[in-house]
């Protein structure tokens, strides 16, 4: 008998082991992709680096046909469509994060407001852009008509609009979070004090959860640095330096969807890979310090 | 006479300081009052788009929607009617491909970060996730064509699914974890100390346990990447025609509704319409499973 016993021991002895490697690989396997994604970009790009350097993010000449790669346009582009619409949705994503971290965070209100934001997370870039080019064009155009600037349509300003509602339900997710983290003690004794909800709001509960507010907007930004689709259909894909908000022009990402398929040369091809990487490296550095900062608010 | 001049004056005093008071409360009522008011204006405000985009796709999007929209190829230019079969056939394959590699290993995955909360692995693992999450889809598109378009020498709907499960492969490990982290030690300890050996503890009481959590997670991030197009137009790229084969170019929603989107043709963007219509239902479609499942079978403990 004993035999036999010891060797049903011995099977569930290695299943057992065998269950404990697979899970303990499958965790290093996530961490090897995302160290091959980052060498896969970093040796692709190595041809542009080499060929281009530094000019890479200063010159504005964007011309493969003469191997001229600059692409500061699209920087500039990037930079200025996710900080626009960071400016444009932010005063609207605190408020929708006050009011359901605050003022309704129960009933039916809530759950109502809650689905929206949902369901705002949930709609597809591309949809974004299609309604965009249909019902945010025109309007952008008729503004612009009454400012008298060129009535382009598409460009910097209508992308950074339907930046600001995609990121919104991003930022409220966080950021009411965040909010209602706060200890009831200090809301208490401020009450207690004599203080009325709006004193509680703006000098007990934002003072107290402003990194975590701060840490919201970043990773909101993240995502706004790297949104392609929408973006590619509104921004109006011209390879200038972009002269005022309502001028059209391009971002990193725009550039990579419309040019990479149809790329021929090696440091064309490299120089598309290489801005790739830049939007990788940003991406991730911003990732890190807001998960970081939400940790800390979330430990305290 | 003094006295009582004095008493006068600070009777007086006080009246006007209770004045004060009664104004200085009143102004930081008005500014209570009105403060919630303007959070209450800037939060419907902000749900105006939401609703301006559901009203003006089904306004567009109801008049292609038939039987005929569905399983009909998309019909060339200059011909109106139509269907986007193509699409959504492709859609749903590509997805079902990239179920099959996501779910399992994102499931292992979260199962080993919920038991080990503080190696050192689990960090670090927890760390790549999270920036796995971060990084822009267009990224994603460039490294699957890197790795997987160029060795096998051309576009093809594998491809776009090893996009989509590199996609959907943080939301499932973090609703794993998420849940079994839920799940009290006590279900685990019950378990192993009637002599059940550890990895049928974990895939026989926890797993099940926990199961409508993940199922939860699974359905959302299906709902997530299904309107994904950056990832697809390196990899998936888009074919005009019915297409079964993984192995060569499919057409999926989202694709058609950015090629359809931006032709400057009247019935291409009749059909982008549709096609965003459809795109639009599945996702809410997921999204009401996910709330039923979740509500249905809530793990209590």
């Amino acid at each position: 008998m004993i035999p036999a016993i010891s060797y049903k021991a011995k099977r569930i002895n290695f299943k057992e082991k065998a269950f404990k490697k697979t899970l303990a690989l499958s965790a290093i396997i996530v961490v090897v992709i995302l160290i091959a994604i980052f060498l896969t970009l970093l040796i692709n790009s190595f041809p542009s680096l080499k060929a281009i350097g530094f000019k890479f993010f200063y010159q504005t000449t964007w011309d493969p046909v003469s191997d001229r790669y600059g692409a500061l346009p699209f920087l500039v582009g990037t930079l200025l469509t996710s900080f626009l619409a960071l400016v444009i949705s932010t005063p609207f994503s605190i408020a929708v994060a006050i009011f359901l971290g605050e003022y309704y965070k129960k009933g039916p209100v809530a759950e109502i407001f809650k689905n929206i934001v949902d369901l705002l997370a949930g709609i597809p870039s591309v949809i974004y852009g299609f309604w965009g080019l249909f019902v945010l064009v025109p309007l952008v155009r008729e503004l612009e008509m009454k400012l008298h600037v060129p009535p382009y349509g598409v460009g910097i300003f209508t992308s950074s609009v339907i930046l600001a509602i995609m990121i919104l339900p991003f930022s409220v997710t966080l950021s009411r979070q965040v909010i209602s983290m706060v200890p009831s003690h200090l809301k208490e004794a401020a009450y207690s004090l004599g203080a009325t909800r709006h004193e509680v709001i703006t000098k007990i509960i934002i003072p107290y959860t402003k990194s975590g507010l701060f840490a919201g907007l970043l990773l909101a930004l993240g995502r706004a640095l790297g949104e392609t689709m929408a973006v590619t259909m509104l921004i109006g894909n011209t390879h200038d330096l972009p002269t005022g908000i309502f001028s059209p022009g391009n971002t990193m990402a725009s550039v990579i969807a419309n040019e990479f398929t149809e790329a021929t040369g090696r440091i064309y091809t490299s120089a598309l890979i290489e801005m790739g990487l830049f939007l990788f490296v940003v991406a991730t550095i911003i990732n890190i310090i807001g998960k970081q900062i939400i940790k800390r608010f979330t430990l305290e | 006479m003094e006295m009582v001049l004095e008493a006068e004056l600070e009777k007086k005093k006080k009246l006007s300081q209770s004045r004060l008071a009664d104004k200085h409360i009143g102004r930081r009522n008005k500014k209570n009052i009105f403060f919630k008011g303007l959070i209450v204006v800037a939060t419907v405000i902000s749900t105006l788009p939401l609703l301006f985009i559901l009203f003006y796709i089904f306004k567009q999007g109801v008049g292609a929607l038939n039987w005929h929209f569905l399983t009909h190829l998309p019909n060339p230019v200059g011909e109106p009617g139509g269907g986007v079969s193509n699409a959504l056939v492709g859609s749903i394959m590509i997805l079902l491909v990239s179920c099959v590699i996501a779910i399992p290993i994102g499931i292992i995955i979260g199962i080993y970060l919920s038991e080990e909360k503080r190696s050192r692995l689990g960090y670090y693992c927890r760390l790549a996730v999270d920036v796995l999450q971060g990084i822009p889809s267009i990224v994603i598109g460039i490294i699957i064509y890197e790795w997987v378009v160029r060795p096998m020498g051309g576009f093809s709907a594998l491809s776009g699914s090893v996009a989509l499960s590199l996609m959907m492969l943080p939301s499932i490990v973090k609703a794993t974890e998420e849940t079994l982290k839920l799940l009290p030690e006590s279900l685990k300890e019950a378990s192993l100390a009637l002599g059940v050996p550890y990895y049928k503890t974990i895939m026989k009481v926890i797993v099940p346990t926990g199961l409508s959590g993940i199922f939860t997670g699974v359905i959302l991030s299906i709902a997530r990447v299904i309107g994904e197009t950056a990832p697809l137009l390196f990899t998936a790229f888009g074919n005009p025609f019915m297409s079964t084969n993984i192995l060569k170019p499919m057409s999926s929603l989202p694709l058609i509704i950015f090629n359809y989107a931006t032709s400057p043709y009247n019935d291409w963007h009749q059909l982008a319409w549709g096609a965003s219509m459809v795109l639009i239902l599945m996702i809410l479609i997921l999204n009401i499973i996910s709330k039923i499942v979740q509500r249905k079978w809530k793990v209590q403990f």
